[in-house]
């Protein structure tokens, strides 16, 4: 009897998850996985936080497991929304904060999609152009409209100011645009505060729809609130935004996939419908988000000892990836390479947007067993200072042919 | 019967009200003009969220909310399908504080999961559905995702549906989990309703669940509840469920199991898993959602599996793959502690064998307080048959009452439950049951 599925065909592997499946299948004791955006000691090792080990030492045998709200736990979340948007915060003070745990930065996009599709059907989202691959991904299978604003420029290796400026500007009055708060991914090129400012008054101006995707906040410059400068800037200014935050990399959470969506509301019976309406969003999804990795953030953020803990850990993983980058640059001169690589330290966060092309990555595959996102993107996180110098061989090799 | 329609579907919200704030601004969210792109939007005055309805509380969710707001020492809480010790507190068990021992121990790296999942959890979570030594697990013919938990599950079921069986219908008993429908309609995918439960025997309208499965067009989709049927607690017999097997056969149907209760109806894993099994060595292809919430305790961790049953292994790679693309797209992976906490029990063949018993001992306190409860209401009202107290299994029982039989229950006595009648047996305790007798013939006779 046919399969009631004979026609389904393979999906394509996904461009990020899937190079660590290559990686794997690879049998050189040399390889170096620089695909997927997971942070590494300078031995090459995933690492578990001290402040982590010391929440779960604490939670241990003191919880039971029964269902979280829809919505999530409520201290998590009011730690989370004051992390991005400020202890002060007024719109926090005045309970205009609609905000939901989810399943970490995607679970959080696709919240917002699916908001989006419900209740601002007609609207088109605006991603950057290049961005995380799964964000096309998230809004197409939430059926909503997308297109691209120009972000990164080639020539420069750097941002493209004036077309994202002239985007915005053209762009037809409330659309909505997902922006990269900080440590933009793939390209980590971000805007200067100034040039931040400069986009929050023509967005205002044009009545868009600010989304900030924060990943990485404090695994940038090291400093969580100078991570989070481009979101005050913008609350600052008046807009009510929507915010996607992420537990992933900073606080080393991968896998327990915590992460909090939140939207700033005009008054608090605003956001207590627009919560509700979140909550009505996830229950046919997930039903309630899990519960561990938000025990750990909301042990961390909410002791002192152990929050001051997480700052200085989370600016040694910023500290150590600066100077890998530093180290990559250094090397790349050194061994005599006729191209600029000052974008190397330029940019900011996990990734090198190297510039290198689809063929000269397949070739550090294939022939130096060096793995990577094939848009030439390093995760600077997986570089060691055993490893570093190879890499730039290799990456010498493959340009200079 | 209009009250078995458990209905929690949000009020479809199409169009953003406009205040009239917004519209001296401008529009916040028109009707477009025919052919217009574009979407206004309110100005710096107006606020896009600006009219959002409040969606009204889960009704399954929202009664626990309910319950502790509360302050009454009556107060009963037999809402949420969440198991309760004689104490009324929750429970976790002892041999997943042991498994979490170990893995602070092992002290392992939180790195992310495949998409689908960890691979040890995946391989036992198939072998505790359809047996270790099926044959269908070792040709390869299941596709097997770690998910979130049942709801994850079905979620990924349903959007595969969408996406690979456009334009068929999925059909749901009469009455079922408030939940499903919200699942598959979210998914973009119609459902339906076959008959289900027949009030008058307080019993499986069998009769009337053929006639719609075979009235439904050939290959649609029937899901239908492993064992403990939700809300009913009516699950056909074993004869009962082979004649389903042999009738989707018939129709090409393709039958969608939601299995979240595999060892806590029976106390028996293998008995539970009857009829997925059964239709598996029938050589059905189906799809089959699996949670641990319950059995294993580990509700708010979010364990649970979508599997697909393929008769071809080839095919089942395809199928596989395809789920991860959903998957990744709602939640990139799914989270690692709850599947660690499964794979330990049930790696372990002395921590299996301790599950086992921990799983006989909350179902056996089940059975044994529906015992209680139903000699109480004998007592109390013996001219009615109470029969299907006993003879419900799982964790809930449908009382038959009405939404202003279910007001009184907790107006007056502090019962809380579900508006469709359901009752969380999981929740009673035997020193309670006396006292919910009473609430439960005070509700029919009076109320």
């Amino acid at each position: 009897m046919a399969s009631f599925w004979a026609k389904v065909p393979q999906a394509p592997k996904d461009p990020i998850l899937g190079i660590t499946e290559k990686f794997l299948a690879d049998e050189d004791p040399c390889k170096m996985n620089l695909g997927v955006g997971a942070y590494r000691t300078d031995q090459g090792k995933p690492v578990v936080l001290d402040c982590v080990r010391e929440a779960e030492k604490r939670i241990a045998g003191n919880f039971n497991m029964e269902y979280l709200p829809i919505g999530g736990l409520k201290e998590f979340n009011d730690l989370s929304v004051k992390l991005a948007y400020g202890d002060e915060c007024a719109a926090i003070a005045e309970a205009r904060v609609a905000s939901i745990q989810t399943l970490s930065g995607t679970g959080s996009c696709r919240l917002m999609a699916d908001f989006m599709h419900k209740f601002a059907p007609d609207a088109t989202v605006y991603i950057p152009s290049p961005t995380w691959a799964n964000h096309h991904n998230i809004w197409r299978d939430a059926n909503v409209a997308q297109t691209s604003f120009r972000y990164y420029k080639p020539s420069t290796r750097g941002l493209d100011f004036e077309g994202m400026i002239e985007d915005i500007q053209t762009a037809p009055s409330g659309s909505f645009f997902l922006l990269h708060a900080c440590a933009h991914n793939p390209t980590g090129v971000d805007p200067t505060s100034e040039q931040w400012s400069e986009i929050s008054a023509v967005m205002k101006e044009k009545g868009h729809f600010p989304f900030f995707d924060m990943a990485y906040q404090g695994f940038a410059s090291g400093d969580c609130v100078h991570d989070a400068r481009a979101i005050r800037i913008f609350l600052d200014d008046g807009h009510q935004l929507g915010c996607s935050q992420s537990y992933a990399k900073n606080m080393g959470l991968y896998g327990q996939r915590v992460g909090c969506f939140s939207i700033v509301c005009s008054d608090s019976e605003e956001a207590s419908a627009v919560e509700s309406q979140m909550k009505a969003i996830a229950r046919p999804m997930y039903s309630n988000p899990p519960v561990y990795g938000a025990r750990i953030v909301t042990t961390v953020l909410g002791d002192e000892e152990l929050k001051e803990l997480w700052y200085k850990e989370v600016k040694g993983m910023a500290d150590r990836i600066i100077h890998m980058r530093t180290l990559l640059r250094e090397n790349l001169e050194g061994i005599g390479s006729s191209l600029p690589w000052n974008h190397v330290t330029d940019q900011i966060g996990m990734f090198c947007f190297s510039g290198l092309t689809p063929e000269q990555v397949d070739e550090l595959a294939n022939d130096h067993h060096i793995y990577m996102t094939r848009n030439g993107r390093i995760s600077m996180a997986g570089v060691t200072s055993g490893t570093v110098g190879r890499l730039a061989e290799a990456m010498h090799k493959v340009t200079s042919g | 019967m209009a009250h078995m329609m458990t209905n929690n579907a949000v009020k479809p919200v199409a169009h953003i009200k406009l205040s009239s704030r917004a519209q001296s601004a401008k529009a916040l969210r028109v009707k477009p003009a025919k052919g217009a792109k574009s979407f206004k939007c309110a100005t710096v005055a107006g606020s896009f969220m600006e009219g959002t309805e409040q969606a009204p509380p889960d009704p399954i969710l929202g009664v626990s909310d309910a319950f502790k707001a509360s302050t009454s020492p009556d107060k009963l809480n037999l809402g949420v399908g969440a198991y309760r010790t004689e104490e009324l507190q929750p429970y976790v068990l002892e041999v997943v504080k042991k498994a979490e021992a170990i893995m602070m121990e092992k002290a392992e790296n939180k790195e992310y999961l495949p998409i689908d999942g960890l691979p040890a959890f995946k391989k036992c979570t198939a072998e505790l559905l359809l047996g270790a030594d099926s044959s269908i697990i070792a040709e390869n013919k299941i596709a097997t995702l770690q998910s979130l938990s049942g709801t994850g599950s079905l979620r990924i079921g349903a959007a595969y549906i969408n996406a690979w069986l456009p334009g068929k219908t999925v059909y749901l008993s009469n009455p079922t989990w408030g939940n499903h429908k919200n699942i598959f309609a979210d998914a973009g995918v119609e459902w339906k309703m076959y008959r289900y439960f027949d009030p008058e025997t307080v019993g499986l309208d069998f009769a009337g669940m053929m006639e719609d499965i075979k009235g439904a067009p050939d290959g649609s989709i029937i899901v239908l509840h492993g064992c403990a049927h939700n809300p009913t607690g009516v699950d056909p017999t074993k004869e009962q469920w082979e004649e389903i097997a042999s009738l989707c056969q018939e129709k090409g149907h393709l039958p969608f199991f939601d299995v979240a209760y595999q060892g806590f109806a029976s106390g028996s894993l293998e008995e539970d898993a009857f009829a997925p099994r059964m239709f598996a060595e029938k050589g059905l292809e189906f799809l089959c959602s699996q949670s641990y919430s319950k059995n294993l305790g580990l509700y708010g961790e979010r364990v649970g599996a979508i599997n697909a049953v393929v008769n071809d292994a080839a095919v089942a790679t395809r199928v596989a793959s395809q789920m991860k693309r959903q998957a990744r797209a709602m939640y990139s992976n799914p989270p690692v502690h709850g599947a660690r906490i499964v794979s330990e029990v049930v790696g372990d063949e002395d921590m299996f064998n301790e599950w086992k018993a921990e799983m006989e001992m909350m179902s056996g306190r089940i059975k044994s307080v529906r015992g209680k409860l139903y000699d109480y209401l004998c007592e109390k009202m013996p001219e009615k048959d109470w029969s299907f107290v006993t003879r419900q299994i799982g964790m809930f029982s449908f009382t038959g009452l009405t939404p202003a039989q279910v007001e009184n229950m907790t107006n007056k006595w502090e019962v809380y439950m579900t508006k469709d009648g359901r009752i969380s047996l999981a929740g009673l305790s035997a020193a309670k049951a006396e006292y919910l007798a009473d609430a439960i013939v005070d509700s029919i006779k009076n109320a």
